[in-house]
């Protein structure tokens, strides 16, 4: 059994307790043992139930001002977004064109907290503090209708704040759903092979030899 | 040295070479004269470049392709995105000749551009649900037992730009989202024996640290079956384009989790739901439902040639050539069709058939001249038959982008040119 197969097959049996890693799995000797400073550095994940969420806490009108400074010349004033993501609206999911925007479509409040702590401002990611990062993360929910204009979030108010959309995933692949045969002759009538759309003399197509391409528009 | 520096250098190199060339051909030409008018007589091309010296070893320190070569590039979709830091460009897999993709051509997906990161400062922390966090330099990762794989990675949003129907006439910019390679590097589970995993610890996430800090949830399964911290790419070092110097690779699983510029594993008892597998790399069904967590790429294979950038000349004999793939282990069977998949023919697959991994395949074709609807299906060892874009639509709607792994038409004209059309 390969040391990989060993490790999984004690996971699946929930034998790989603490003792039983110590006693079964030989140390190769290498790397250090990371400090509870070292892990504080870079343990920024926050995640749906809050776990992770940093102390510090920032209202809707602080958020208004830093979102307005930091983040507004990209995605809108209100958030409505142009050549960077949209991030408010109340956008439908359904028909030909749905919206998926922060208030339509995200299934739990933290992980914008999370998203915009570690990557944005899209210049300077990671450069807000906490508290910066809530007041803007409480302004968007709000821009989103999603909390009133008095909410100040924290680690413990963030969670709270349910999505709309927090029922509209299934989270268990549904694959396989398509259910395709190995058909080798006569496998459709032949009269039933019609071209739907074909993308001759398409306009969006960059060119692939020569230069490339870099201002063709859709 | 900077990376415009080597570059630099190179072009220095190539010029300095093709002077050398133009001054030896010079020289050549007067010496030739005689044999070089038999040659013409004969009909065969003149081969100039047999008659002088060529180019010195070492003259070109890194080669490049030959000049004739030169539209074997990475190219991108200017109106996809609207910023090219926050974007994809394409693998130019109509001029990919066997299952390895060139590193410089490996297609691109940054999410908040493409950082250098160096091996000094290079540092992988595992912590969370552990019994020793542990962090390791670079120099540590390098010790430890490593191994070999040749896996494709592809970005779960290949073909996105499709599913409302033929859009882009191309293969490079309908499937160039994909890619294979040579990787080396280490086990996940070698790093976390290492560690040790407490019981409860069901999921891994991990963490890049370019400014994206991208994150992915990873159930432990997966982490401890075949996922590599790799730094090896192709018989060399990753290139920054993948994550210098290292980077995750999740064999068969959506592009996006090969986590690159990786800093930290992080093992929890829950996934952690991130961005990136919330608002994007779920599929919008056209109820409005949205699929998650749909990992693995199913199997998918596209013909390379003919295809729209590589035209057919006239009937005759031609040998029809592609790839296919799936992130559910080996492919078993790739077929061919001519009439729009009223019919099918076994093509051959070609070359080691490897789980998760480019498997070229051939098939003979004698072309009448008239019109045709060229498709490869492929069909892995679990049994699982590509499907059709229709078929797709059905269960999925046209309002998604990720997970198109449709059978792809190429239309051939009377004329010998291809287009990219999808069937009723
Ligand atoms: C220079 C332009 C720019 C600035 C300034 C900027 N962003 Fe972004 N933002 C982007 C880009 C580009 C993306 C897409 C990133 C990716 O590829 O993951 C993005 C994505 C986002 C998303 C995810 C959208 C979605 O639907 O998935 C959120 C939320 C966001 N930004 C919030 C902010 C906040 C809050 C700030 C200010 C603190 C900010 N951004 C500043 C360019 C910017």
């Amino acid at each position: 059994m390969s040391s990989s197969r060993k490790l999984l097959a004690l996971v699946a049996a929930g034998l790989f307790s603490s003792a039983a890693a110590h006693a079964a799995e030989p140390s190769l000797g290498l790397g250090q043992t990371a400090t509870p400073e070292q892990i504080a550095a870079w343990n920024i994940d926050a995640r749906p139930d809050g776990v992770g969420l940093p102390e510090g806490k920032g209202s809707v009108s602080d958020g208004d001002d830093a979102y307005q400074e930091n983040c507004a010349m990209c995605h809108g004033t209100f958030g409505e977004g142009g050549k960077y993501p949209r991030l408010a609206g109340e956008g439908k999911l359904t028909g030909d064109r749905p919206e998926q925007t922060v208030g339509s479509f995200w299934p739990y409040s933290v992980t914008l907290f999370d998203f915009i702590n570690r990557a944005m401002p899209y210049p300077a990611p990671h450069s807000l503090p906490p508290e910066k990062v809530y007041a803007i993360t409480a302004y968007i929910l709000n821009q989103n209708n999603l909390v009133g204009d008095d909410f100040v979030a924290d680690k413990n108010s963030l969670p709270k704040v349910k999505m709309p959309n927090e029922g509209g995933f299934i989270w268990k692949d549904p694959r396989p759903d398509t259910h395709d045969s190995d058909c080798m002759k006569n496998c459709r009538p032949v009269a039933s092979v019609k071209i739907s759309t074909t993308a001759e003399g398409s306009r969006v197509t960059p060119r692939t030899t020569g230069p490339l391409d870099t201002d063709i528009p859709q | 040295m900077t990376e415009l520096d080597t570059h630099l250098e190179q072009v220095g190199g190539l010029k300095s070479a093709r002077r050398g060339l133009f001054r030896l051909g010079a020289a050549g030409a007067l010496a030739a004269g005689f044999g070089r008018a038999v040659r013409a007589e004969s009909g065969l091309p003149a081969q100039d470049w047999g008659s002088g010296i060529g180019a010195a070893v070492a003259d070109v320190t890194y080669g490049m392709p030959p000049k004739d070569e030169s539209d074997m590039q990475r190219r991108l979709v200017p109106w996809l995105t609207g910023d090219q830091t926050s974007s994809i460009s394409f693998t130019p897999l109509q001029y990919q000749t066997g299952i390895i993709t060139p590193s410089g051509v490996f297609f691109e997906r940054y999410h908040n551009g493409m950082v250098q990161a160096n091996k000094r400062d290079t540092r992988l922390m595992i912590h969370g649900l552990v019994d020793r966090p542990l962090i390791f330099t670079f120099e540590d990762i390098l010790r430890m037992p490593s191994e070999t794989h040749v896996h494709f990675l592809e970005c779960a949003a290949n073909g996105g730009m499709e599913w409302r129907g033929a859009q882009l006439n191309s293969l490079q910019y309908t499937h160039g989202m994909v890619a294979c390679a040579e990787w080396v590097g280490v086990k996940l589970s070698t790093l976390l024996e290492q560690t040790g995993l407490k019981k409860e610890g069901k999921w891994l996430l991990a963490e890049g640290s370019d400014g994206s800090h991208l994150t992915r949830s990873i159930p432990i399964e997966k982490a401890l079956d075949d996922c590599m911290v790799v730094y090896g790419q192709n018989g060399e070092s990753l290139r920054h384009e993948q994550g210098y110097p290292i980077r995750l690779i999740v064999p068969g699983w959506q592009g996006n989790m090969n986590v690159k510029w990786l800093r930290r594993l992080k093992i929890g008892d829950k996934p952690w739901f991130t961005h990136e597998e919330t608002s994007k790399y779920t599929e919008l069904r056209a109820d409005g439902k949205a699929y998650g967590f749909t990992w693995p790429i199913y199997a998918k294979s596209v013909i390379t040639f003919p295809c729209p950038e590589m035209h057919v000349k006239g009937p005759g004999v031609y040998e029809v050539r592609g790839f296919a793939w799936s992130g559910l282990g080996k492919i078993k069977q790739v077929d061919v069709s001519f009439d729009g998949g009223v019919n099918y023919t076994r093509a051959r697959l070609d070359g080691p058939v490897q789980p998760k991994c480019f498997t070229r395949f051939t098939c003979e074709w004698r072309w009448d001249g008239k019109p045709a609807l060229l498709q490869s299906r492929a069909i892995d060892e679990t049994g699982f038959v590509q499907p059709t874009i229709a078929e797709l639509r059905a269960m999925r709607g046209s309002n998604g982008v990720y997970n198109n792994n449709s059978i792809q038409t190429w239309e051939v004209k009377a004329d010998g040119s291809v287009n990219n059309v999808q069937l009723a």
